[in-house]
């Protein structure tokens, strides 16, 4: 792999973070970070989808007319969110019922359709296999750490590892729908704050 | 006494922006005027219900008779994608005004997830026909609410000096927080 490769994997890590940057694929960023296996989970999933729909529509571009592009990405997409949810389903049952109707929503996260439409269906297969990884590796890192901010806040443990004594009170409402919009929203001013300080 | 329960719930309790977190792009993302979001609630609300009624009828009387419950996530999100092209032709050749208010919010909602997210949801909650097309009209209403509040706080930040690293995104996030914190008063009245 040379170095101008490297590129498209690294892009979607700080520079073009689809969760920090442009507040893509928000739905599930805000819904299943309320414990830390939840956001690694959703995260691993959505970048399964990512990498291979980015594949495949980079491999089918000059088959897809223009006019029905967005319907066969959609198809494309849907058909391996599919099989991520009977994957899950059978292996990773406890998973599967706390992550519920956001496994099937992964279809909509406007971060795999933006991607196939921004990037796959204008470059090679091996930069579009990349760039899925990298975005969906930033995904992955940006609601793991919201997730873990929320549960070591909300909850007192961090990947169900205990962290203050059993008795001890947590802040209960950072794993309550308001803690995920005031946790993310902060984190979002934070991370622009390192960006424009560590010039990246 | 059922499809009041449902309606309380859809629009308040349970919150489909601030408590169920669907549909937060267009939340964020066309909260900045009043006039829009009400313009979105009602592009939404056409659509939701449109989409429920014809995902109904294709989980009973195809998904589930040929049992080939897997494939609804594709079925569903192509009937949404197709709808929403068939709403945008009829409106605009039948009721032309309509169509130019709605008119650039209907291609937004393909990528609506609370537009397919109330369709799962209706078939797992297992509703009749009238009690899911009901359900989507109300969580659609809940949106539109949750859409206003928010476009009319937001004009006014926009009037306010906000500190820098916030502005944007992460100002809008948290004045949703806040909302949904008063959201949260409404739990206990219905399930």
């Amino acid at each position: 792999m040379n170095m101008g490769n490297l590129k498209f994997f690294t892009n979607g890590l700080i520079k073009e973070n689809p969760t920090f940057v442009f507040v893509l694929g928000a739905c599930p960023t805000l819904a299943v970070t309320t414990a830390a296996i939840n956001g690694l989970g959703m995260g691993a999933a959505t970048t399964f989808v990512l990498v291979f729909s980015n594949l495949i529509i980079a491999l089918l571009k000059n088959y897809i007319p223009d006019k029905v592009r967005i319907a066969a990405f959609i198809v494309v997409i849907a058909t391996f969110v599919t099989i991520v949810d009977l994957v899950m389903k059978a292996y990773t049952p406890d998973l599967y019922k706390a992550l519920g109707i956001f496994i099937p929503l992964i279809v909509v996260n406007c971060i795999i359709l933006g991607r196939a439409e921004a990037f796959a269906q204008r470059n090679k297969v091996w930069p579009a296999v990349l760039d899925g990884l990298g975005m969906g590796l930033g995904f992955t890192l940006a609601i793991t750490l919201l997730a873990s901010v929320r549960e070591i806040l909300g909850n007192g443990t961090i990947f169900n590892y205990p962290l203050v004594g059993e008795n001890a009170s947590t802040i209960l409402v950072f794993i309550l729908p308001p803690g995920a919009f005031v946790t993310y929203g902060l984190l979002i001013a934070v991370f622009n704050r390192l960006k424009l300080k560590l010039n990246i | 006494m059922e499809y009041i329960f449902i309606v309380i719930s859809a629009v308040l309790v349970n919150n489909v922006v601030l408590a169920q977190f669907l549909g937060i792009c267009p939340f964020l993302g066309v909260s900045g005027k009043i006039n829009t979001s009400l313009g979105m609630g009602i592009a939404v609300m056409f659509v939701m219900s449109l989409a429920n009624l014809a995902t109904y009828l294709i989980q009973h009387f195809i998904l589930e008779a040929f049992h080939i419950e897997f494939m609804q996530t594709i079925t569903f999100i192509f009937v949404i994608a197709f709808l929403v092209q068939v709403v945008e032709i009829i409106l605009k050749k039948v009721v032309p005004p309509l169509y130019q208010a709605l008119g650039i919010y209907l291609p937004l909602i393909t990528t609506n997830c609370a537009v397919l997210g109330t369709a799962l949801l209706a078939v797992q909650k297992d509703y009749n026909l009238l009690m899911s097309v009901v359900y989507a009209a109300s969580i659609a209403v809940g949106f539109t609410l949750a859409l206003v509040l928010l476009a009319g706080i937001r004009e006014q930040l926009n009037l306010t000096d906000v500190p820098k690293g916030v502005k944007g995104f992460p100002i809008s996030l948290i004045t949703a927080g806040l909302l949904a914190l008063a959201f949260m008063g409404f739990s206990g009245i219905v399930k």
